[in-house]
């Protein structure tokens, strides 16, 4: 028995069987429903634009992991989570050459030049989406009508964001008296114009159920994020209806629900504490509200979420968390 | 009626218990015996017999040097063979009295009982339960007597019982509350006596019923003990989250003990023994040890001789069931594993562990995706990620300034880790390390 070898490690010698490959995979499961709505809504084109940014994504990652002499971890699932939300922030009808500049850049710009997953300081899906927007602003603002597959419906009508179609209007008229908003039961189904994931309000919904309920990520930044845009939107409502949009409006349309569930919870980028996440999240919706009534884009999900980004390593800092027995020595 | 946690942080793992139905069984008396100079925290002690003594079962073979340090005993009686370095628990050898046994097991004529011992004095009951080498029995080995014996200015209020055997897998308490309780009880109010206390509590798990009904019936006519049961989260047994739990105190961060808020605790374990020390003159010889895990034939509870190399209590357990991964002495999650079968149980082994080599977790660590489960869980309130990337870079002042020092080493953080980073050891360097520079500043 002498001569037996044993495994020595430190303790604990048990886990909860988590890993990173898990969580990015539930992430991925948890974004079928948008994927289904938008395929439904936008037609194969939107499978194609998925499919390809993924594979861009995957093939861009093992290059530059293979260049810079790094392990390849394409296996991990990060590099299909950034290729969907890339895809998913994308237009329906952009070229092909487009995705798959945009997928490289999310993982050469946004993620391997900093050292690789969880060194990179910003959301690498969104700064491709960033990139794009300035660098090709025509065909990342062309937008479709939502034609369901087999509806017979004829393809590609352009239309405008329901955002877009209000900053225009007011924009021309001064005023929003006389704007018809539509009923608010097409934002929530997702039958409207917009990026081929950002639709869908149910659809989102149903994934980031799932993404709570298994606890990947949690309610901090997405209900401060939402919460923030509605109160503020809210304020200016109240104030002065003809001027700015109604808060469910503002909730319901762009890209709100896409970014509060699943752009700003990621986790590499947001802070790491409760209370980070919450100051977090309401710095997205207040930069969110400025941008869409004060700035020159009708959307400002995008930058509100890569500003905070920026600012996550402070808020980490300033939020840490109090050490069990702190208080027992400060009132001493 | 289940007491809230009120601890921040803990987890929940798989808890395991396959052992709780085995009544407690008496080993055979093993045929040599290794007895560690060193079994509890403080000074270690010094041999007080040379190779060729014949000893009697009870005999002082250790003597206690410095005010935080215990005797040790003979385990059993026969003939000492040599005093040297033998494998310990702690992962080096370190200085033992290897004994053999004559194979009579007779007892010293030293022992000094007390019929009436509730009419010592504090600082008599304090005195035997130093000689008799009573040390905290839950893990940790604190010598009893210091504990028992705070500073004037400190007073206590509270005496916390723990019963709560939060590790997974582990049973020993378990077991001794049920055939034990009586001593337990009379050990609690020695205790208790010896602090001047009048409150004290009970503190088990709420999965174990049986235990919570047992001690409930014993103390109905006691009114200065309850008993409350706990909700189960680990680490609810740890001495700062049961006094969180139980009192809403928090003793203070940075060094800070559970006199600071009034509190004494002590582990059931412990307090038998300190019953059966000031009762009946009977020294730490023994202790109950669970022999758990996938790895061994049949999962059982050992009343074990100290000395005695867990090897011989896995034999008595039926030997290794399959390919043996590691063998680890005390839980799961705080438990150290073990590279030789020689080594003995100690005065603080709870429990031995034999995973088998398909449960062992493999090492291997991605980079941190800052998930923050780890400053979810940690029951601490630490960052252990951050303080983790200090500890890579000896970044040290850093992980002073983030507390490390408070770090209790429970593996909550390590346990969630979606990453496997190596939390617990990463930090238990950087806590070294400042503790260190600290002693070597002061």
């Amino acid at each position: 028995m002498d001569d037996r070898q044993f495994i020595l490690s430190s303790s604990p010698h048990i886990h909860s069987g988590e890993s990173t490959p898990r969580i990015m995979y539930s992430v991925v499961a948890a974004l079928v429903p948008a994927m289904f709505m938008g395929v439904y809504l936008f037609g194969l084109r939107a499978l194609w634009v998925i499919l390809l940014s993924v594979a861009a994504g995957l093939a861009t990652e093992a290059g530059a992991q293979r260049v810079m002499g790094r392990k390849v971890t394409i296996s991990d699932g990060s590099a299909v989570v950034t290729g969907i939300l890339l895809a998913l922030n994308l237009p329906p009808t952009v070229p092909w050459w487009l995705v798959v500049v945009g997928s490289a850049i999310a993982i050469v710009v946004g993620k391997q030049i900093y050292g690789g997953l969880g060194y990179n300081p910003f959301n690498p899906a969104l700064v491709a989406r960033v990139i794009l927007l300035i660098s090709f602003p025509v065909q990342m603002t062309t937008w479709v009508k939502p034609s369901p597959l087999f509806s017979g419906a004829a393809d590609a009508v352009t239309t405008a964001t329901p955002l877009g179609a209000m900053k225009t209007y007011l924009m021309v008229k001064g005023t929003l008296q006389g704007f018809i908003m539509g009923e608010l039961w097409n934002p929530f189904i997702g039958n409207i114009g917009g990026c081929i994931g950002e639709t869908s309000v149910i659809a989102l919904l149903i994934g980031a159920g799932f993404l709570l309920y298994r606890g990947y990520i949690s309610w901090h930044i997405p209900v401060t994020f939402i919460g923030m845009v509605f109160i503020l939107s809210g304020l200016f409502w109240l104030i002065n209806p003809d001027q700015y949009m109604s808060p469910f409006f503002h909730i319901l349309t762009g890209g709100l629900m896409l970014g509060a569930f699943y752009m700003a919870t990621d986790m590499v980028t947001s802070p790491v504490t409760t209370r980070g996440m919450m100051v977090f999240g309401a710095g997205c919706g207040a930069i969110t509200i400025i941008i869409r009534i004060f700035g020159g884009y009708p959307e400002g999900v995008s930058y509100s979420i890569l500003l905070m980004n920026a600012a996550t390593p402070l808020i980490d800092r300033y939020m840490r968390p109090k050490t069990f027995g702190w208080k027992t020595v400060s009132s001493r | 009626m289940k007491v809230r946690y009120l601890f921040g942080g803990g987890i929940h793992p798989s808890e395991q218990k396959i052992s709780q139905d085995a009544p407690i069984e008496e080993m055979e008396v093993p045929e040599r015996v290794v007895v560690p100079l060193s079994q509890h925290i403080g000074a270690p002690c010094e041999a007080t017999v040379s190779p060729g003594d014949r000893v009697k079962k009870g005999d002082r073979v250790g003597q206690a040097t410095g005010f935080v340090s215990v005797n040790v005993h003979a385990p059993i009686s026969g003939v000492v063979k040599s005093i040297g370095l033998f494998p310990h628990p702690l992962g080096r050898p370190l200085p033992a009295v290897e004994i053999e046994s004559d194979g009579e097991d007779t007892w010293t004529d030293r022992l000094k009982p007390h019929e009436d011992y509730m009419d010592l004095s504090p600082e008599e009951l304090k005195e035997i339960i130093r000689d008799m080498g009573i040390v905290g029995m839950g893990g940790a080995a604190f010598p009893t007597h210091v504990k028992l014996s705070p500073p004037k200015e400190k007073t206590i209020d509270t005496f916390i019982i723990n019963g709560a055997e939060c590790e997974p897998y582990l049973t020993a308490d378990h077991r001794l509350m049920l055939e034990e309780a009586e001593s337990i009880i009379a050990g609690a109010r020695i205790a208790m006596r010896s602090l001047g206390v009048d409150r004290g509590i009970i503190a088990i798990e709420s999965n174990k019923p049986d235990a919570i009904e047992k001690m409930r019936g014993l103390t109905e006519d006691i009114p200065e003990l309850e008993v409350v049961a706990l909700r189960v989260r680990y680490p609810q047994g740890a001495e700062k989250q049961l006094i969180k739990t139980l009192l809403n105190r928090e003793v203070p961060f940075s060094g800070g003990l559970p006199m600071d808020v009034g509190v004494i605790v002590q582990n059931v374990g412990t307090l038998s023994a300190i019953y059966k020390a000031i009762r009946f003159g009977l020294p730490l010889i023994e202790r109950i040890t669970t022999v758990t895990g996938s790895g061994v034939h049949t999962p059982k509870n050992l009343r074990a001789r100290i000395g005695t190399p867990i090897e011989v209590l896995i034999e008595a357990c039926g030997g290794f069931s399959t390919e043996v991964g590691k063998v680890i002495i005390g839980g799961p999650m705080m438990g150290v594993s073990q590279y030789s079968l020689e080594v003995p149980v100690v005065k603080g082994t709870s429990g031995i562990l034999v995973q088998p080599l398909s449960e062992v977790e493999e090492g291997v660590d991605h980079p941190c995706i800052r998930c923050g489960s780890c400053i979810r869980a940690c029951p601490a309130l630490l960052m252990p990620t951050i303080l983790a990337v200090f500890a890579q870079r000896d970044m040290f002042k850093e992980a002073e300034r983030y507390d490390v020092v408070d770090c209790i080493e429970c593996g909550c953080c390590d346990y969630v880790c979606p990453a496997r980073i190596p939390l617990v050891q990463l930090l238990r360097y950087a806590k070294a390390e400042v503790l260190a520079r600290r002693k070597k500043a002061a």
